[in-house]
């Protein structure tokens, strides 16, 4: 193989910035598609009637742990492409890492331990596990994400605002989601949530980029101001705006795509704020955090046509389960 | 060790483990839990595609019922393994980040391809599986359980292409890249392609079978037990007895071989096994008991009551002189804590001879007729039922442990592994944090599978159904787009 592959150089002279778009891409898939499901769990909340809950749990149920594994897919990639950086981000926010693992471990269980048993107190302890697990897990996801992008310490003002906003977009996109999904009496209480949400989100939006603006927070006041940064918060302002519009008009479908726009966007911020490095206080560029020309060869070549046909499962899979859901259809 | 070394004083009334201590032990756990769970996926999955394809193409009952409660289980399973997976990829980078940093290029390829090739393909169709059967057709269905039957063992496999490299380290250069000694991959194929892998992958694989064969059993004849006439549970326990008559030797004719393996890559490790101190002839204990506590913690041959074959242990690691010679402890500054690897190989050694009993009494009562009368073999094998894991585990303790002090053999250092900013305290209340969880999430999941196995003797209407758990139907909307 290694006379197949180059090992002075790489396979184009991209390939390392093509390897931060990938991870990128990875974060952006988790947190659209675990996105929605963190929503869902947090939506629960407002359910009172079993049946309503059974729905929201049918909705989440049968592909959250494919979505899950855009999670992995995540980070196996950074480390596989990046792995100082990689070694560096858990190492320096290593409570918060933990913190979030564990959120998403009592989030992941829950509904499968509750359809095992018809107990009210059995229930309940997981209904409290899914709700809780789905709030903490998002929210510090986005802390950690603060911390990664804008070297903020862990209560700072952008980290916790960072955490909000994915909590926030997570709720509008879970709300858009079920909306799509159930039946109209539900759909519309799901619109007015969903609604609420996206509006927060997109204060919180507004309000972190001001605050880095004006502290310089992790020294992307520049690039926040640049063309594309202003073009991206330009589009979540008009995701935002016309998702609004179309829940208002019963549009769900509609509004579900453009709701989904939304982490989607905040992912390439993300990724807009980094580059040209990848994890700040290394302070290495993409080009010299990544590994050498034949490793990073080899993941190319034999990862990223996997990753293609990742994509056509997930395609293949919203197929089979595309259409309503209702209470019963959660059961093996 | 000494004990002042596990300890680090921290200001004020506690003393916290050692960030070391504290990481070893938390991966340790954590990889245990895993472990379990990641092998329940991989020894089910036939038994899944058999009993799918079974009653897809023969519409018998016995299968469908078969599928339908094998699967949930593996539907518990696998959600327990996808959320004690996600912590453990982790530690990587929170616990041994020099490790991640130095060896990152070898292993986050092929961690990066387990989670693209094998854990998406699993967690995708096990959807279909488990919520799919009205909404695709009976091909695609069987499919789905071959894929993901496909995903839990590439799943293995790329998981152990990485240790067996972090067992035989080949196909690599150290190369010092911005101020840091790091591992460079030089040859894909010598690094993936480690000699340990085979070796590894076998017995790691036969190691899930057997230990799923002895749970599925074990349920089995519980049941059987329970209702004799039950058709369905009869199979079941039939299936498991001829997987296990398989499977049980091979895992002994394998291991043996696999033990020369290590004598030749790892000595220290294989001496280790044996408590082999003095380097000269190395004898084979059969059979050790301690005569006294301190040989618990300490087994040395002196203080051990053993039945040995004189010279079999220099006849193995060199391939047939029983008078070669075998490097001892001794020859050695630092030595892997000798106890946890001497006896946990004796408990899986053990075990193993146990399971080829237990499958060669199974056959002959196949052979005979009355597999399901024999009510002291149905309670053997209710007895057995988690006794696969025991072996499992401890089998992966002797591998794991017995590496130590490295984590890469001969190139890295656990203790130069371990993050440097991780302090005492974070990493004991984590530890602690782990196994609290954890507890529990076993505990769940054996109650789990006691309300399945109740509720199976229910419809074997061997027990009363009771009244609460009946319900009203949920109203249905609408079926499809």
């Amino acid at each position: 193989m290694t006379d197949l592959l180059p090992v002075d150089g790489y396979l184009v002279e991209q390939l390392p910035d093509v390897w931060f778009g990938v991870v990128m891409f990875a974060l952006a898939m988790y947190i659209v598609l675990d996105g929605f499901d963190f929503g869902i769990g947090m939506l629960y909340a407002t359910r009172e009637d079993e049946a309503d809950r059974e729905t929201l749990l049918a909705a989440f149920g049968p592909i959250w742990d494919a979505n899950e594994v855009w999670l992995i897919a995540f980070g196996t990639m950074l480390l596989a492409a990046f792995p100082r950086a990689y070694s560096r981000l858990l190492a320096d926010n290593y409570l918060l890492v933990l913190g979030f693992v564990l959120a998403l471990l009592f989030r992941g269980v829950a509904p499968e331990l509750r359809e095992q048993r018809e107990d009210e107190e059995w229930q309940w302890t997981c209904d409290v596990s899914f709700v809780v697990g789905s709030t903490l897990a998002p929210l510090l996801f986005g802390v950690l994400a603060g911390r990664w992008v804008f070297d903020a310490a862990t209560l700072s003002i952008p980290a916790l605002l960072t955490g909000v906003g994915l909590v926030t977009v997570s709720i509008a996109t879970g709300a858009a989601f079920l909306a799509a999904k159930t039946d109209p009496a539900l759909a519309a209480e799901m619109r007015d949530y969903g609604i609420v949400a996206t509006l927060a989100y997109l204060g919180g939006l507004v309000a972190l980029l001001v605050t880095v603006v004006m502290t310089d927070a992790g020294r992307v006041a520049e690039t926040v101001l640049s063309a594309p940064a202003a073009t991206i918060a330009g589009l979540s302002i008009a995701a935002g705006v016309g998702g609004i519009v179309l829940a208002r008009r019963g549009r769900y479908r509609q509004w579900l795509a453009s709701a989904l726009a939304l982490p989607g966007l905040l992912s390439v911020l993300v990724a807009l704020l980094l580059y040209p490095n990848i994890y700040p206080p290394t302070g290495l560029t993409v080009r010299e955090a990544v590994v050498s020309p034949l490793a990073l060869n080899l993941v190319t070549v034999l990862g990223l046509p996997v990753l293609l046909l990742v994509v056509w499962y997930f395609k293949f899979l919203y197929t089979v389960f595309s259409g309503p859901v209702t209470g019963d259809s959660y059961s093996g | 060790m000494p004990t002042t070394a596990f300890l680090s004083a921290d200001p004020g009334w506690m003393a916290f483990l050692s960030p070391e201590i504290a990481s070893r032990a938390q991966f340790g756990w954590t990889i245990t839990v895993h472990i379990i769970f990641a092998a329940l996926s991989v020894g089910l999955a036939p038994f899944i595609i058999y009993f799918t394809w079974k009653g897809v193409s023969t519409d018998d009952e016995r299968f469908s019922k078969l599928r339908s409660f094998w699967t949930n289980v593996f539907a518990v399973g696998f959600v327990m393994g996808t959320v004690t997976g996600i912590p453990m990829s982790f530690q990587f980078g929170t616990n041994f980040p020099r490790f991640s940093a130095v060896a990152g290029e070898l292993i986050g390829g092929p961690l990066a391809f387990e989670a693209k090739m094998a854990f998406f393909l699993e967690a995708i169709f096990l959807g279909v599986l488990l919520f799919g059967r009205e909404r695709v057709s009976d091909r695609t269905y069987v499919l789905s359980s071959v894929l993901v039957g496909v995903g839990a063992w590439l799943s293995g496999f790329w998981i152990l292409v990485v240790n067996a490299w972090m067992q035989t380290p080949r196909g690599y250069e150290m190369v010092t890249r911005n101020g840091m000694e790091i591992a460079t991959l030089t040859d894909p194929v010598a690094a993936f392609f480690t000699p340990r892998l085979p070796w590894m992958y076998v017995h790691m694989i036969n190691a899930s079978v057997i230990s799923v064969a002895l749970l599925v059993g074990g349920v089995s004849a519980y049941l059987v037990w329970k209702k004799p006439s039950s058709k369905a549970w009869t199979t079941a326990l039939k299936i498991a007895v001829l997987i296990l008559l398989v499977s049980a030797p091979l895992q002994a004719i394998h291991g043996d071989a696999y033990g020369r393996h290590v004598a030749d890559t790892q000595p220290q490790k294989f001496a280790a096994m044996e408590a082999h101190y003095e380097t000269g002839r190395a004898d084979l204990h059969l059979v050790a008991v301690p005569t006294r506590p301190s040989a618990l913690t300490d087994p040395r041959a002196e203080n051990l009551f053993t039945v040995s074959l004189p010279g079999m242990g220099s006849f193995l690691a060199s391939g047939g002189d029983p008078n070669a010679e075998v490097l001892g402890l001794n020859e050695y500054e630092e030595n892997p804590p000798v106890a946890l690897v001497f006896w946990s190989f004796r408990i899986m050694v053990g075990l193993g001879f146990l399971f080829i009993g237990l499958a060669l009494w199974g056959g002959s009562l196949i052979y005979r007729g009355t597999l399901a009368e024999n009510s002291r073999f149905l309670k053997a094998m209710m007895v057995a039922s988690p006794l696969g894991y025991a072996a499992l585990l401890t089998g992966w303790y002797v591998t794991e442990i017995g590496r130590q002090p490295w984590v890469i053999q001969g190139v890295l250092r656990t203790n130069d592994a371990i993050s440097r900013s991780l302090t005492s305290f974070q990493a004991t209340a984590t530890l602690i944090g782990f196994v609290l969880i954890y507890v529990g999430l076993i505990a769940v999941a054996l109650l789990v599978l006691r309300w399945m196995v109740l509720d199976e003797l229910r419809e074997l209407s061997v027990i009363e159904t009771s009244r609460d758990t009946d319900r009203d139907p949920v109203p249905q909307v609408g079926d499809d787009d």
